[in-house]
């Protein structure tokens, strides 16, 4: 996490001073996510929490740890919600559920970092458009998780295909679309009961022809890829200007405090100035002013090679980093650039063509940007039907890099799936991988997740059985599927 | 290496004309009465498959390809695609899927005459990026599009190995695309698709008899006029509800009727047998997307099969990634259909279907010779083809993604 000291510094003293500050739970475990200028601690706090699951031990499977390592005939020990232990013969504590993995492949669970689910729900009707709030080119003040639906019956069977973690991103109608939401995939009535705790927010960003489509259509800006950069580079402009107020605000704040206190020292019985009064909030620029802060991740829809390299100079324009870029259509072509600046590419196998931006795909995509030393490759879905198998989009990619030579082993691609996506949510320190004291997010598959039969049979997350194929639940988890003739996602 | 080597062996086949090729000790999914022939011989000439045994003797002039027990299987169905019809599909001036005539309602016009295999171009990149996976055909669907009509005109097979006349004629089909997504393409209900359906036929059964605003032109009475007698209607339909008027309707008027989605299919499954009436399907679709398909299930192919309904896979409007189809036979495996079942309905299912088994679809003497030799399992996500025959040439196994691959390889190395 890139972060300006400095800026840190101004949200505490303005949160002192403006706001007593709330002592929530995330804000004592995340204080560094406080946003510049000064955002309340987190108006729309998770409500999530692990269910109190029982200790289990998963015996005699393959494990892919996430790490790059397979492990034959390991046991995964699971307590209190966590990864206990990773290894062979592990003891059972008093009161374990034990299962017997044998011929069973193991894994952390699926991390799908661009997601639409909730706010582009099933089924598609005009009430549920609630993805792209497309009037305007620049509305970083919205945030996807108002417009998710919690009854979408694609989260079920997004569990059902091994996803326990999820970005759900506003759609790429805009230059800048707003905030995004990470989610744990578990059943709520309310999104901040799926809310991923302490993750951060992302910030959806799009290039290319679908934001001077939508506008250009209207004979508005931007009709252009120029006008494009302009509005993205407006929009900083107009968030670094912000920035400024709010820090003259803390330095006449600061002053005035000095000033007072000057005063009680001398006992100066002078009426006291007026305390300096606070710039106006901008819920737009509050959030540019986070991404640049480094507290909101950046994730930018873009295909086009030339236009990602663009992209990255546009975030050295304005100091902020870019977490990955998404779709990545021609990412194969500046793998080594996007490895050289840290910045993932998330992609899929092999979708390409519908639009004139994505007509240079080519299936070895994912391996080619995960080549490079440092290189982070994603597999992504962007679907509501390629979220269900994203184990198999991995698996096409991972054998088109081996058809060309590139001899990548499951350990490996596995991390495309898990650990790399976490590492781009900003949730890496807490799941993505099998290690002891990581959130016990786990898929056991009825064989290698590398092939088109491989089925999720149970997903933990938080060490709760969340999906067991062999007992599904007997009613839809989704509302809306409740009481429809015959329907319902049928494992 | 050793692969590697094969193919480049392979590639010079692909120079020689009027090929006569001996594929050797091959693992032959005939999807025929043979079913699967472990270390067989399979002799092409002239374009057609000309014996199918063990320990075929080659030719003088034969190329010789050892199969070393890979999976040879007869060339995939693509599916309902747009292949050759649409380069990019978000640009006008490529995309020629569908009749867009902007007609207001009072002035609804049908266009049945309107035929989109007139549109194909068989050196679009779209064609080789397809063949190189095995596709060796596909079926060309007229899209309904905004400003179009529900009735989207007629399609036909085509072959993928870049002839110019490519149609499969005894293919050719009329497409009619019913349910909630037609409701503004029929006066804003789905009763007005069989309200609309019902006044064309008579249009076409007594012209003098109707109004001033007829829907169709001359050409298209005449048009649909062949479909009254037995010819074959594709019904996009994915409600149970409407699978049932759509099946009656072609009765009542003697057309064959096709369901194409048939997201719920398998509650009239039974109905759907009894009538002989087959099923094309995306096996991926689980999730109830509209209200017409809230019964979504992925054993939907699983379910039909059991009953006795003949199922081909596709995808819908999805012509780029084509190749795709062969996942979704893999899906409908792990969900329960037999793997031979899900073989067929990516071979001989479509051909039956579309009237073409008599001539592909299946590895037996006298067949087209469209084949596949696969580096794995032909239904696996990890497989590829290693080598593609269509009419018994070597495709050459490019195409535009393996060229740029190529090029961003080399600089990354």
């Amino acid at each position: 996490m890139h972060k300006s000291r400095y800026l840190l510094c101004c949200a505490v003293l303005v949160g002192a001073c403006a706001n007593p500050p709330q002592q929530t739970n995330e804000q004592e475990t995340k204080a560094a996510f406080t946003a510049v200028p000064p955002e309340p601690a987190n108006p729309y706090p998770s409500t999530y929490h692990a269910s109190a699951a029982s200790a289990t031990l998963i015996r005699g499977a393959t494990v892919l740890t996430g790490k790059g390592t397979r492990l034959d005939n390991a046991d995964v020990l699971i307590a209190n919600g966590k990864i206990e232990a990773v290894g062979p013969s592990l003891n059972a504590p008093a009161g374990a559920r034990v299962i017997d993995a044998g011929g069973r492949w193991v894994t952390p669970g699926l991390i799908d970092v661009h997601s639409h689910l909730g706010v582009y729900p099933s089924p598609g009707v005009n009430a549920h458009s609630d993805g792209n709030e497309a009037t305007d080119p620049v509305t970083a003040n919205v945030w996807s998780e108002h417009g998710v639906w919690p009854q979408d019956p694609g989260f079920q069977t997004a569990l059902e295909g091994g996803i326990t973690s999820l970005q759900i991103l506003p759609g790429s109608a805009n230059l800048i679309g707003g905030r995004a939401v990470t989610l744990k995939n578990v059943p709520a009535t309310t999104y901040q009961a799926m809310k991923f705790p302490n993750a951060p927010q992302g910030l959806k960003m799009a290039c290319g022809e679908n934001p001077k489509r939508v506008y250009g259509g209207q004979a508005r800006a931007p009709s252009t890829r120029m006008g494009n950069v302009a509005g993205y580079r407006q929009a900083f402009a107009d968030a670094q200007d912000y920035r400024e107020q709010w820090r003259k605000y803390e330095r006449d704040v600061a002053e005035y405090q000095k000033k007072s206190a000057d005063k009680k020292d001398k006992k100066d019985s002078e009426e006291s100035d007026e305390p300096p009064v606070p710039p106006k909030r901008d819920l737009k620029l509050e959030t540019l002013a986070g991404a640049m802060n480094g507290d909101i991740r950046v994730h930018i829809h873009c295909y086009r090679s030339d236009e990602m390299a663009i992209m990255l100079d546009l975030s050295h324009e304005f100091g902020f980093k870019i977490s990955a870029f998404h779709h990545a259509i021609e990412a194969y072509k500046i793998a080594d650039l996007l490895a050289a600046n840290g910045v993932c590419g998330a992609e899929w196998a092999d979708w390409w063509g519908s639009k004139m931006e994505m007509f240079d795909g080519i299936q070895e995509n994912i391996a080619l940007t995960d080549l490079p030393k440092n290189g982070c490759a994603i597999v992504h879905s962007d679907s509501d039907e390629g979220i269900q198998r994203l184990n198999q989009e991995a698996a096409k990619a991972m054998s088109r890099g081996n058809r060309i030579g590139l001899n990548i082993a499951p350990e490996h691609a596995i991390r495309w799936l898990t650990a790399n996506p976490a590492r781009a949510l900003g949730i890496d320190q807490f799941t993505g991988t099998l290690e002891p004291g990581k959130m016990a997010d786990v898929v056991i598959w009825n064989g290698t997740p590398f092939s088109v039969y491989a089925l999720a049979e149970q997903v933990f997350v938080d060490g709760q059985l969340e999906f067991d194929r062999a007992n599904p639940a007997p009613q839809p988890r989704s509302d809306f599927l409740l009481g429809q003739p015959g329907a319902g996602a049928q494992p | 290496m050793r692969k590697l080597l094969a193919i480049a062996l392979l590639s010079c086949a692909t120079l020689a004309n009027a090929q006569t090729v001996l594929i050797r000790g091959a693992t032959v999914h005939t999807v025929g009465d043979q079913g699967v022939l472990n270390n067989t011989d399979v002799l092409v000439r002239d374009g057609k498959i000309a014996a199918v045994g063990s320990s075929l003797s080659a030719p003088a002039d034969a190329t010789t390809v050892d199969a070393k027990g890979r999976a040879l299987t007869p060339g995939l169905f693509g599916g309902l695609s747009a292949i050759g019809v649409e380069e990019v599909s978000l640009e006008p001036t490529t995309a020629d899927a569908g009749v867009i005539l902007n007609a207001p309602a009072f002035e609804m016009q049908w266009r049945p005459e309107f035929d989109v295999t007139a549109a194909y171009n068989p050196r679009s990149v779209l064609v080789p990026v397809a063949r190189v996976e095995g596709l060796t055909w596909t079926m060309l669907a007229p899209a309904s599009a905004e400003g179009g009509t529900f009735v989207a005109g007629q399609g036909a097979a085509v072959t993928l190995d870049g002839r110019y006349d490519a149609v499969l004629p005894s293919s050719r089909s009329l497409f009619i695309n019913l349910g909630g997504n037609a409701n503004a393409m029929s006066a804003g209900s789905r009763a007005g698709q069989w309200m609309l359906l019902d006044q064309a036929i008579r249009e076409t059964r007594a012209p003098s008899a109707q109004g001033e605003h007829m829907l169709l032109h001359p050409a298209g009475r005449e048009a649909l006029a062949k479909y009254l007698s037995g010819g074959r209607v594709v019904f996009g339909v994915a409600r149970a509800a409407e699978i049932r008027r759509a099946i009656a309707f072609a009765k009542r008027y003697g057309m064959k009727p096709v369901i194409a989605g048939g997201a719920e299919a398998w509650v009239v499954a039974d109905e759907l047998a009894r009538e002989k009436v087959p099923v094309l399907l995306d096996a991926l679709e689980n999730l109830p997307y509209s209200f017409d398909g809230i019964g979504a299930r992925l054993d939907n192919a699983a379910l039909l099969h059991r009953a006795g309904v003949r199922i081909a896979f596709t995808q819908f409007n999805e012509s780029h990634n084509a190749r795709k189809v062969r996942q979704l036979a893999g899906n409908a495996v792990a969900h329960g259909l037999p793997k031979d079942a899900a073989l067929a309905a990516l071979t001989v299912q479509p051909a039956e279907i579309f009237g073409l088994a008599g001539e592909r679809g299946r590895i037996a003497r006298g067949q087209v010779a469209d084949l596949v030799l696969w580096n794995g399992d032909p239904l696996e996500v990890t497989s590829s083809a290693d080598q593609v025959w269509i009419a018994g040439r070597a495709v050459e196994m490019r195409s535009r993604q393996t060229e740029l691959r190529e090029r961003y390889l080399k600089r990354l190395q």
